[in-house]
């Protein structure tokens, strides 16, 4: 069986499942958001009944972080109708926008965008969360009410996005049906070059397969590479595992994921044991592809979709109005510190935003010092707009206020991880996704530029 | 009020489609009230937040009521049942996602809060460039869409989770999309949901036709038929699909075949 299929066998009870069974699977962990949670909670109670209680109040974790710092009244309600019901079911893991459990949550647009307004508990874009909260473990099942819940495959666990009520079933009986993806292979090989990021290596497998070739599949990535990819390399990779239109997508577990679960599940108290799924000789793909990473230069993909590949150094014709730093994909802090290390010491010449992904990006960033400088104090004095309100932000353009939103036809180049015709704000406006340091030095030219040309 | 004075424009037909809306949710909500035995505790919570002079059903909209209202019988707002009907197509090419199903922005609407869920419908397709799309799903000002069949390409409802997609279209009025492939979570959310038939196509009917062609869908005999030229095309075997989708999706439909029991 392939990692995915050990990992829905065991989650069935079966002991083995094969591509195309349909099997109904234990959930270790049902994640949602502010978007979603509403109609989610609304989905459990309407078919529950009012009186009714989760199926364990220490496996829904809820993770306000989409439409947080706006001034738009039903998404500051939407925040306090989660926290209405996290009380209501005594659910342990709330990452709360404010500190008062009884409180209620309104942004103050009087302070700007860039000022801290959250409490001591928040965290974050929830993929990034998850496991920096100690709630992705090797061997697991996670669903989470958003697409780029399969982020947390990097940890070796089965993870994907479900709709409301899906979710709201999850809710109530900590099961789902799910039909077994066929599995396709991505075997990594070689080194990455200089200037050259995660974000190539998954831009290149989706312009490889087109942005609709894992649909309905699992994205399984190993080989030899692997073990030099970080955490956040991996995470990054994953990620966009949905952007091909992947089930989800998965790594094995090997001594860095064990590291950083251990260290995060001690940290915040959560769960320590875990059972990770290993390889073995009989896998069956439907689809291989050996991807040599020494051989891949920065990748750009263009608007209007995520399978649009081109080379970022064939792209210098394509004027730019923004760049973008930010989400679960690209705002983590080895994205900025890849950002910061193009631009520091130089100027951005078109309007430039930085969002980290959670309030613990934000503390590395204002805390990690090159020579008696922060990073956060390079990014900013580089012409970077930086917020510490952390969260999902503009990278699916959120109500009108958003920080960074696109309000006007412009064409933005960003390391996010979706491209659709208005994802990032107006409908006519355009998207070019690529890594953060493509986007850096592209923001110093304003026009799309390899970051080859940055590095000394 | 003597709902028959009030001139029909569309303006006015809107605001009366509210009301009846809040009349109905106002009077299911104080029937929960006598029935939860919550009323001192519910009516204190609602003192501090009426404004005098707000509409009800805007009211409802920002209050944070909806625990109550989601506990209301009103299990979807329409089931769709009909095995045959027929219409005007709405066509929309390959790849279409779901931010241009409902624009990002309106995401802060909750589905299972009724007159939310009637908004979503007025912003369905919403997303579609102007410069590719001039006629527009829902006209400006209208609430439902003309169009209940809506055509695609490859790879409908791509993107995000979010059921607000599907929602939107079925609040429009859409009963199917007829496309040559869907998108996983799109396709399973719009069966979950009931809230339309998501039809595989093998012909590439997003090239054949126009917005504005008239079709009819017959799910008994799995045929399109374009009604000017009466050209018929078949739908793939729709499955275990079309049951959880009669029976207003799968909740319902679980409860209706024992696997749940009846609420």
């Amino acid at each position: 069986m392939t990692l995915t299929e050990k990992i829905l066998a065991r989650a069935a009870g079966k002991g083995s499942v094969k591509a195309g069974d349909n099997v109904w699977v234990k959930a270790d962990i049902l994640m949602t958001h502010d978007v979603c949670g509403p109609g989610t909670i609304g989905v459990f109670k309407r078919e529950f009944g009012p009186e009714a209680k989760v199926w364990d109040r220490h496996k829904v974790v809820v993770i306000p972080d989409h439409y947080i710092f706006t001034a738009d009244s039903k998404s500051n309600r939407n925040v306090d109708i989660l926290r209405d019901f996290v009380r209501e079911q005594n659910i342990t893991y709330f990452y709360d926008v404010i500190d008062d459990p009884n409180g209620s949550w309104k942004f103050d647009p009087s302070k700007g965008p860039l000022q801290r307004q959250y409490g001591s508990q928040y965290a974050g874009v929830c993929h990034t969360a998850l496991p920096q909260k100690g709630h992705t473990r090797p061997g697991e099942i996670l669903f989470g009410t958003d697409s780029h819940t399969c982020m947390a495959g990097a940890y070796n666990e089965f993870a994907t996005g479900i709709g409301n009520t899906d979710a709201g079933f999850v809710m109530g009986t900590g099961k789902l049906l799910l039909k077994v993806p066929e599995t396709m292979h991505f075997r990594l090989e070689g080194q990455l070059q200089p200037g050259v990021m995660a974000k190539d290596i998954i831009l290149h497998c989706i312009g490889e397969i087109g942005f609709d070739g894992a649909t309905y599949r699992a994205m399984q990535f190993d080989g030899p590479a692997v073990k030099n990819l970080s955490m956040d390399d991996r995470t990054t990779i994953a990620n966009m595992a949905i952007e091909a239109g992947g089930k989800n997508g998965i790594f094995e577990c090997d001594d860095q994921t064990r590291a950083a679960v251990d260290a995060r599940c001690r940290l915040n108290g959560t769960r320590q044991t875990y059972e990770p799924v290993e390889r073995d000789r009989h896998e069956s793909f439907v689809y291989e592809l050996t991807v040599d990473l020494s051989k891949l230069e920065p990748t750009v993909a263009c608007h209007p979709d995520p399978g649009r590949r081109q080379l970022a150094r064939l792209m210098t014709q394509t004027q730019l109005d923004r760049a973008y730093v930010g989400s679960c994909t690209g705002g983590k802090t080895s994205d900025f510190l890849e950002f910061a290390r193009v631009l520091r010491g130089k100027k951005v010449v078109i309007d430039t935003f930085g969002v980290p992904a959670s309030p613990e990006i934000v503390h590395d960033l204002q805390t990690a010092r090159w020579d008696g400088q922060t990073v956060w104090q390079i990014l900013v004095d580089a012409g970077v707009q930086m917020t510490e309100n952390a969260g999902c932000a503009a990278c699916l353009g959120g109500p009108v206020d958003t920080f960074g939103r696109m309000n006007a036809p412009l064409k933005c180049i960003s390391a996010t991880n979706r491209n659709f015709p208005g994802r990032m704000g107006h409908r006519e406006s355009q998207v070019f996704l690529a890594s953060p340091a493509t986007v850096a030095a592209s923001a110093l030219t304003g026009h799309i530029t390899d970051p080859r040309e940055y590095l000394s | 009020m003597n709902l028959a004075t009030i001139p029909q424009n569309s303006g006015e037909r809107q605001d009366l489609k509210h009301l009846r809306l809040s009349i109905a949710i106002l009077r299911e909500y104080l029937r929960e009230l006598t029935l939860a035995g919550k009323s001192d505790q519910i009516l204190l919570r609602w003192a501090r937040r009426v404004h005098p002079y707000g509409h009800i059903a805007s009211f409802f909209a920002s209050s944070r009521m909806m625990n109550f209202i989601d506990n209301l019988p009103r299990r979807r707002q329409h089931i769709l049942m009909q095995s045959v009907f027929t219409g005007p197509v709405y066509v929309v090419r390959d790849n279409i996602d779901t931010d241009q199903m409902i624009s990002a922005q309106y995401l802060n609407l909750v589905p299972t809060i009724p007159e939310e869920y009637e908004k979503l419908g007025s912003f369905a397709l919403g997303g579609l460039p102007d410069s590719l799309y001039p006629v527009r799903f829902v006209k400006p000002g209208q609430m439902d869409s003309d169009y209940p069949i809506v055509v695609g390409g490859r790879n409908f409802g791509c993107g995000s989770s979010r059921e607000h997609a599907p929602i939107a279209l079925g609040s429009a009025g859409c009963h199917a999309v007829l496309a040559e492939s869907f998108a996983r979570i799109f396709f399973r959310n719009a069966v979950a949901t009931g809230e339309l038939y998501p039809c595989e196509i093998a012909d590439r009917l997003c090239d054949a036709l126009q917005t504005g062609d008239v079709v009819t869908v017959d799910l008994d005999k799995l045929t399109v038929t374009v009604e000017a030229t009466g050209k018929v095309h078949a739908i793939k075997p729709l499955g275990d699909v079309r049951q959880v989708v009669d029976a207003g999706g799968l909740f319902n439909y679980a409860r209706k075949t024992g696997m749940m029991s009846a609420a």
